[in-house]
């Protein structure tokens, strides 16, 4: 079942319409192929114009879309021999991350990535995609691995954020987080990260501090969800929309800071109609962006990493 | 308690007015709601004594309260901090700033000074709550970096002493990368094989705990101090629970492991010489030299024996 968004309306009665002529061509046998041809084409420019100027409201729901293409479709199409790892070895293993190692393209690389799951079942396991400190103690114990083995790290971005439990402060949330990054800091190794949908603030940036950053080009990276500056800035939870826009929150604009590397461009209509084409496209990127990180040495990487992230925005400073 | 704390107070209050009584005279406890005299508060290092209240200080007086004698060096940090993504609200980002820098008299919501602490170089970095929220944006971040790498460079310990909402909106993503770049610097400090200790001071919340604030060699908090990651209402409203009152407390937060000691401000600086100490002078021949290892000092005893090796060519 398909999943529309509010302003995919004229395309959702296009498609059904095209539904509506297969079914009844599956009773009489006439050929309704030229009808649905014509139906077609008005569905693709609809979404081509659509797509084309999508706001920062319109690329949140996107980027938030049931549907959207997760780190699971993402390690089923690229990752061959995937063995995924569980547990911080001290408390839990926290689904919300997945981790685990695999071969991309031939090379052995470690993988790891929020994960919201596909159905409620899913949802649940998976809560949301919303780590609590387990969750990022695994992702610092995986990353160790890589270190030693001198394995690649491939990250996966996609959540609303660190998970805003009783719980989860007490073992640490911030300290979990925190830590993180300074894995992210340490390691010698190429590290790559795809913001794949919702890059939401420290829980999304402490598997974002990578070499290469690369984002899909209706996914949103921010500091805080738009609903939640609203109602703190504008006292409104209404004002989403105006806080989407503020915030600067799309690939577009995090090019233009340099707080990313590269866009990645999605198929017709969004990532979520073509899991396929879009897995694909990521892969042939990532390719490009290890071949050029595999020509460095540990030291050089881990420094280039820093290096980096110091010099980010600091052109803005007087 | 005295008669006079009980009772003269309130009635002298009553007299004025609440709005009548001068700022610099009086001030009233946040938490029990008596009315201290000013002079009495400074000298009580701006604890209530009726209910022991910590009370908001500035950056300023913090490196007042620590320094050897309340002197050190302001470290000038990047003048402005200009508007990067136009930032509106229902006010402009702009005019927010420029509001909370006339209300502070401070450029930004933290202050970097360097001096000594016991004779010991430190380099501290302390935020002002006052200023938006001691929130961290691209200022901030540069702030704390800079006070790594003098930190490094003079071979000092780094003491931060954050009291901060978290990121700071208004410079969206901008802010949030000094996660990561506040992070680097302190492991460079760490690196260097010199302390760094956090303060932690009421409230030290979101991006900034998430970041440098975790990640002390040592880690201390202020007495009440709030010290979390996630707000208390968002935490409530997910859980659909009522927290209890002590919830992300630094009395708390100490028997869930995430900080080594809860210190009152009386006790603050004598501790902090204590540890960094410890921590540095590692022999017993160490704990004989004065100003240790400041570069001063250093040169200083480079010209002494050179002196002595000129007296020598001479005598020899
Ligand atoms: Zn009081």
């Amino acid at each position: 079942m398909r999943h529309f968004l509010e302003f995919e309306k004229t395309i959702a009665d296009l498609e059904s319409k095209i539904e509506e002529l297969r079914h009844l061509s599956d009773g009489d046998g006439i050929s309704i192929a030229e009808e649905v041809g014509k139906l077609q084409n008005q569905v693709n420019k609809q979404l081509k114009q659509t797509y084309e100027r999508l706001t920062p409201w319109q690329r949140v729901q996107v980027a938030r879309h049931p549907n959207r293409p997760h780190s699971s479709d993402y390690i089923k199409n690229l990752i061959t021999d995937f063995t995924p790892l569980a547990g911080d070895r001290a408390y839990a293993e926290d689904r919300a991350i997945i981790a685990g190692i695999g071969r991309f393209r031939g090379w052995s690389t470690i993988i790891i990535g929020h994960e919201k799951g596909v159905d409620t079942d899913g949802r649940i396991v998976h809560n949301f995609g919303m780590a609590r400190p387990e969750g990022y103690r695994k992702a610092q114990r995986v990353m160790e691995l890589a270190d030693r083995f001198q394995l690649p790290i491939i990250t996966f971005i996609d959540t609303p954020g660190a998970y805003p439990g009783a719980g989860a402060e007490e073992r640490g949330q911030a300290e979990s987080i925190a830590e993180t990054i300074r894995s992210c800091m340490s390691v010698r190794v190429p590290f790559i990260s795809v913001v794949i949908g919702e890059g939401g603030s420290g829980g999304a940036i402490a598997l974002a501090a990578a070499n290469t950053v690369l984002m899909l080009e209706h996914s949103v990276y921010s500091v805080i969800s738009p609903e939640g500056c609203a109602s703190i800035l504008w006292r409104d939870s209404d004002k989403s929309l105006a806080a989407a826009e503020a915030l600067k929150i799309t690939a577009s604009d995090l090019l233009g800071f340099s707080i990313i590397d590269r866009i990645i461009y999605e198929p017709l209509g969004g990532a979520h109609r073509d899991t396929k084409k879009i897995t694909s496209i990521v892969g042939d990127a990532l390719d490009e962006e290890l071949y050029e990180l595999r020509k460095l040495d540990g030291d050089t990487l881990k420094k280039h990493r820093r290096e980096k992230f110091l010099n980010m925005g600091r052109a803005n400073l007087i | 308690m005295s008669w006079l704390t009980d009772f003269v107070r309130p009635r002298i209050q009553a007299l004025v007015g609440k709005k009548d009584v001068p700022e610099n005279l009086w001030r009233r406890c946040p938490s029990c709601d008596q009315m201290l005299f000013h002079r009495e508060l400074s000298e009580n290092f701006y604890v209530c004594h009726h209910c022991d209240h910590q009370m908001r200080i500035s950056a300023t007086q913090r490196l007042e309260m620590l320094f050897d004698d309340g002197e050190y060096e302001r470290v000038e940090i990047p003048k402005k901090a200009i508007d990067p993504l136009k930032f509106r609200d229902t006010k402009k980002y702009s005019d927010r700033l420029r509001e909370a820098q006339t209300k502070s008299n401070e450029l930004e919501a933290i202050v970097v000074a360097t001096g000594l602490l016991g004779g010991l170089p430190v380099v501290i970095a302390a935020f002002d709550f006052d200023f938006m929220g001691g929130s961290m944006g691209q200022a901030v971040g540069e702030g704390l970096t800079i006070s790594a790498n003098i930190a490094n460079e003079k071979k000092a310990a780094l003491i931060t002493i954050p009291a901060s909402g978290g990121a700071r909106m208004q410079e969206g993503m901008l802010s949030l990368i000094q996660m990561p770049r506040t992070v680097i610097a302190v492991e460079q400090v760490r690196e260097s094989g010199l302390p760094y200790i956090v303060l932690l001071t009421n409230p030290t919340t979101g991006g900034v705990t998430a970041s440098f604030a975790m990640l002390g060699d040592i880690h201390i908090a202020e007495p009440g101090a709030l010290v979390g990651f996630a707000g208390r209402r968002v935490i409530e409203d997910t859980i659909r629970e009522e927290l209890p009152e002590d919830f992300q407390r630094a009395e708390r937060m100490l028997e869930h492991g995430l900080i080594d000691m809860v210190v009152a401000r009386r006790e603050l600086r004598d501790t902090l010489i204590r540890i960094i100490s410890l921590l540095i002078k590692k022999t017993p021949d160490d704990i004989e030299k004065k100003n240790f290892s400041s570069k001063l000092n250093e040169e200083a005893e480079k010209n002494f024996s050179d002196i002595a090796n000129e007296d020598k060519t001479i005598i020899g």
